[in-house]
This record gives structure tokens, sequence and C-alpha cells, in this order.
């Protein structure tokens, strides 16, 4: 397990390596300068040659990422050239919000998603097992930020339970993580059921029947926790997703985070803020993998004698 | 009619088409969902003859009514219908999305058959960048190359197309490789058959219809990323109505005219809904089995 783990965190490396340079690519590839956002109106080429200069914007392409990487390195994620603060430091800032707001829709779909899945998989093909997965569809199919709009409409401005938008008290963190919480559920139910479904088909499961067990026992003891392994593994690919997807919500509930932080700096073309902010989903994305990966291995016997 | 669904005798999916749509339509799930899509369908293609008004008509002293017999939906904040705008709006979501899926799916399909097929090092290749971008959000990747190519239809159906690229190219070449080692195949090859022959003609009909279902259901999800682009401002620009963007300018008015913003979101939520139960009808017609929906 130990050495598993070990070979799993190196493996990451290269993955890291090959993310950065793509993700420097796609910057660099973005029309638009973020000098035009700096000079004033008038300056001359030379200033603006200047400034250029003064972010290394005048280097070759390759320099400037040996640069990016080194730095990186050293935990220095450069100056935001149009926020004109430390990379690191805005991240810093916003990380702790998304992390709270994806952390808590995660827990919510996972809870909601499993017992759902669960419910509806125990009366298969039968009238709650149809109302169930098609009321979780509907959460799914819903924008989300039309989602976080009816809802600030309903809870906000109508029974004025939660505020409207911010982040200053845990009761602005409902409605963001409802919105988010209820699309997400849809995947982790539809998982759970069929996994169910498929692991009542075990011969393990016939053996228990056979033996007396009461069903409910059998479903909730047994078949749940076969079935919850690729349950675990879904939930590892959603860590980056939450964190990713919530650009939207975000926007919506004027709350801030990474999403908000990128989408403004995408729109100031502030290269730098931009890569961090990539740069951080994608290790969230890894992480999530790699966290799911370890579980399972911890979960199942079988994976962990197939790795060694 | 004696070769039975799955079959693997080439041209099975244009044979199966003829009952298995039949088979659809008459459950009841596949038959409403599929009766309320043909109606959009058809209300997107007709839109400019069967709007109540214009989508652009201004009528100021009526700006921001609520639903009422003259206005179904009430009106924006410009005094135009809301209900015309829909209907217009249909025609923008629906084309964009569908257009932007089917090149997806194609190029999906092609870049799936040559990594599966030729293997090596262009499998590899392929595998890795798919995998990269796989576990990006597509709200992330449309997002940040609607920056690249600044925004626009254009650049929200290719951001779309590219968004949803790495399942079809995973689920293609995912249905190659199961193919690949069937005896006809390797007795295709033995009788001296081209690359492109056994491609086009052998493995890619036989693993054509889970990429197909597959394309349907994302057809949903793209709707959805259209309308959402189109909420940042990204997508249709003023006046071209399109769900997202009519959404969009509606949030400023949200407690004065909140009908202008709820009635777009419930058309794409029974839109995306209706999509997703009539790909259940048909996964079920076809007899494919749950791989679709796990990816």
């Amino acid at each position: 397990m130990l050495s598993y783990t070990i070979r799993r965190l190196l493996l990451l490396i290269p993955v890291f390596l090959v993310v950065s340079i793509v993700i420097f690519l796609i910057i660099h590839l973005v029309p638009g300068d973020p000098i035009d956002n700096l000079v004033r109106v008038g300056s001359t080429p030379e200033q603006k040659a200047e400034i250029t200069a003064r972010y290394g914007l005048d280097r070759p392409l390759v320099e400037q990422y040996l640069i990016w990487l080194s730095q990186l390195a050293q935990g220095d994620l450069g100056t935001a050239i149009v926020m004109r603060r430390p990379v690191a430091d805005l991240i810093a800032q916003n990380l702790p919000y998304s992390l709270t707001l994806g952390g808590l829709a995660l827990l919510f779909s996972t809870v909601l998603g499993i017992a759902a899945g669960v419910i509806a998989a125990m009366n298969k093909e039968g009238r709650i097992d149809r109302t169930v997965m098609t009321g979780v569809l509907f959460g799914s199919t819903m924008p989300s930020f039309w989602l976080g709009l009816i809802l600030i409409l309903v809870f906000a401005v109508q029974l004025r339970w939660f505020p409207v938008s911010g982040a200053r008290s845990w009761e602005s963190l409902v409605l963001p993580v409802l919105t988010i919480g209820l699309g997400g559920m849809a995947l982790v139910a539809r998982v759970t059921r069929i996994a169910m479904l498929e692991t009542a088909g075990k011969d393990f499961v016939l053996l228990l029947h056979a033996k007396g067990l009461p069903a409910r026992r059998i479903q909730l003891r047994h078949v749940l926790r076969h079935a919850l392994l690729p349950v675990v593994t879904i939930l590892g690919l959603r860590i980056g997703w939450v964190l990713g997807g919530a650009v939207t919500v975000e926007y919506v509930f004027a709350r801030p985070g990474l999403g908000m932080l990128l989408i403004k700096a995408l729109s100031q073309h502030d290269y730098p803020v931009v890569q961090a902010c990539l740069l951080m989903l994608a290790m969230a994305v890894m992480l999530g993998t790699l966290l799911g990966d370890l579980i399972q291995a911890a979960m199942d016997p079988r994976v962990r004698s197939a790795l060694t | 009619m004696t070769a039975p669904a799955l079959d693997h005798s080439p041209g099975f999916l244009a044979e199966a088409r003829r009952t298995t749509l039949g088979k659809v339509f008459l459950s009841p799930k596949g038959g409403i969902t599929g009766a309320y899509l043909l109606a959009l369908v058809l209300v997107a293609l007709l839109a400019p003859w069967i709007t109540p008004y214009p989508y652009d008509a201004q009528n100021l002293p009526l700006a921001s009514q609520p639903p009422s017999l003259a206005n179904w939906l009430g009106t924006d904040e410009f005094g135009r219908d809301v209900l015309s705008r829909i209907m217009y709006g249909a025609r923008t979501s629906l084309s964009v999305s569908v257009t932007a899926i089917t090149v997806s799916v194609f190029i999906g399909m092609c870049l799936g058959a040559a990594a599966a097929y030729f293997g090596g090092l262009l499998d590899r290749f392929i595998t890795a960048v798919i995998d990269l971008s796989w576990s990006f959000p597509e709200l992330l990747i449309a997002l940040i190359l609607v920056a690249i190519i600044g925004p626009g239809l254009t650049s929200t159906m290719i951001a779309i197309g590219v968004a949803y690229l790495a399942q079809f190219t995973r689920l293609t070449r995912a249905e190659i490789l199961a193919l690949k080692n069937e005896t006809y195949i390797e007795a295709t090859i033995g009788l001296g058959a081209s690359h492109s022959h056994v491609v086009f003609r052998h493995l890619l009909p036989n693993a054509m219809a889970p990429v197909i279902i597959c394309g349907m259901l994302a057809t949903g999800d793209a709707i959805i990323l259209e309308a959402t682009l189109g909420f940042f401002g990204l997508g249709a620009q003023p006046p071209v109505p399109s769900w997202g963007a009519m959404m969009s300018s509606g949030t400023a008015q949200i407690f004065k005219a909140p009908w202008v913003i709820i009635f777009p979101g419930l058309v794409i939520a029974i839109t995306v809904v209706a999509i997703n139960l009539f790909g259940d009808a048909l996964i079920r017609a076809l007899d494919i089995k749950s791989k679709i929906r796990e990816g």
C-alpha cells in the first residue's frame, strides 16, 4: 500500500510537467495583451516596450516558460499584471472559499446521491425507483445559474431566509451549496443504483438470501458496501469538477473563489493569474483522482493484491 | 428481418432503425418525449412565421409586464414578448448545440477509430490528450476557448465541440478496440482489404450506435453549456435571442420581472430531460447496455 502510494505520487510529476506546458501554451495563445490594460491612452511605444520588458513578456516563449517553472518550484507564482498583487496572495485569499463551497457541495451530493441511489435500487423498476430517478434527473438538467437564480428568488427574496449574495456568514453558503449539490446528485445516484443492481446479482448475495438474512439487511450491510467502490472512483473524479464547475454559481451569488478569480483574470488577460488558477484546478483534479484510487485500494483487498 | 438487433452484419443499423424507431415512439416514455422534441424542432424551424410577435419588436410602454392574455409569458425590460423570444431562442440554442455536437461526434469517431485501429504512438498520444482534457470540466474548457477566440455563436460552437470531443473519442476507441479482434475483422484483413475499407466499412458502422446515442445525450448537456456561455454574455450577441442570453439580460430585472428568467430556464430543463428520457428509450430499444451512461 505504501509503495503503491509513493509510486502514484511520483507518477504525478511527469503529468504535472505536461499539464504545466499545456496551460502555459494555452495562455500565450490568448490574443489581447495585458499591457494594453496597463498603459495609459497616448503613451509612447517606448513606454509600452519598457513595461513589456519589465514583465519579461518580450522574451522567447521557452525562456518565459522555464522562468515561470523555476519560480513555481520556489513557490512563487509571480505577480498579477493587472491586479498588481502577488498571485500567491490572490490564490490564498480565494482558495478557502472555493474549498468550503466545493467540499460542502460534494458532501451534500454524496450523502443525498447515495441515499437516492439506494432507495431506487431497493425498489428496482417500481414506482418509487422511477420517481426518485426522474426527480434526480430533473435536478441535473437545470442550468446551475438558473437554479441559483430561482433559489435566490424563492428563499432570499420571498422568504428572506438566506442572504442574496456575498460570503460573510454561514447562511450565505446554504443556497450555493444547494445549487451545486442538487446538480451533482444525479451522477452519484445513478452510479450507486447501477452498482447496487449489479452486485445484487452476484453469487454471495444469493448465498446470503439462502442463509435467511432479512432482505433489507443484505441490501444495506452487504450490497451497498460493494456498490460503494465505483462511487468512490466517481467522487475522486468529481473533486476537480466541483472546484472548477462552481464558476457559474460563484458568479450568480457574487461569492469570491477560484472560479470568479479565473473569470476576472480571463477578461483582463492577466496571464499569471489565469495560469495559476488553471494550475490549481488541474492539481485539484490530479489529487482528487489519486485520492479516489487510494481510497479504493484501501477499501478493496482485491485492488491491493493486484498492485503488488 | 432475420437478423437480431445486435448482429454484426454490415448495415444492421440502417435495418434496425426502421423497427427501433417504431419501438421507441410506441413506448410511453419515448412517445411523449419524442413528440415534445419534434414539436420543439418544428417551432424552431417555423419561428419566423408562427411567433405572435417579432423577436425584436420593442414596446416600451409595456415593458416588464407579467404574463397576460396578450403576452402569455410576459414581456422583458424592452417590452419584447418573452414567448416569441423563447421560440426564436430555440432556433439559436438547438442549431448551435446540434451542429457543435454533430461535428464533434464525427471528429471524435475518426480520432477514436484511428487511435484504436493503428495503436502505438498515435494511440498513446491521442489517449493522453483525451485523458487530460477529460479531467477538466467542460465549462472551463469552453470558457477558455471562447476567451481565446472571442465571443460569438461560431466560437460557442467550436468551444462546445471541443469540450465534448474527449467523450466521443474515448467511447469510439473503446468500441473499436473491442471489435478489432473479432474473427471477421481478421478475416477481412487477411483477405487483403485496405485500412480504410476495414475502418469505414466494417469497424465504424458496428461501433457507431452507442457513440451516436452518446452524442444525442450530450446534445442536452450542450444546450445547458450554450445557455451558460450565453449567460456570461459570451454566446449569442444582442438582439439575437438565445435561451442563455435572454436570462443574462433578465438577471438585472430579476426582482421586477422574474418571468423573463423563469420561463427560458424551464424550457431548457424540460428539453434536456426530454432528450435524456428519449435517449433512455432509444438505448432500451436498441438493447445497448449502460456503458454509455458511465462513459
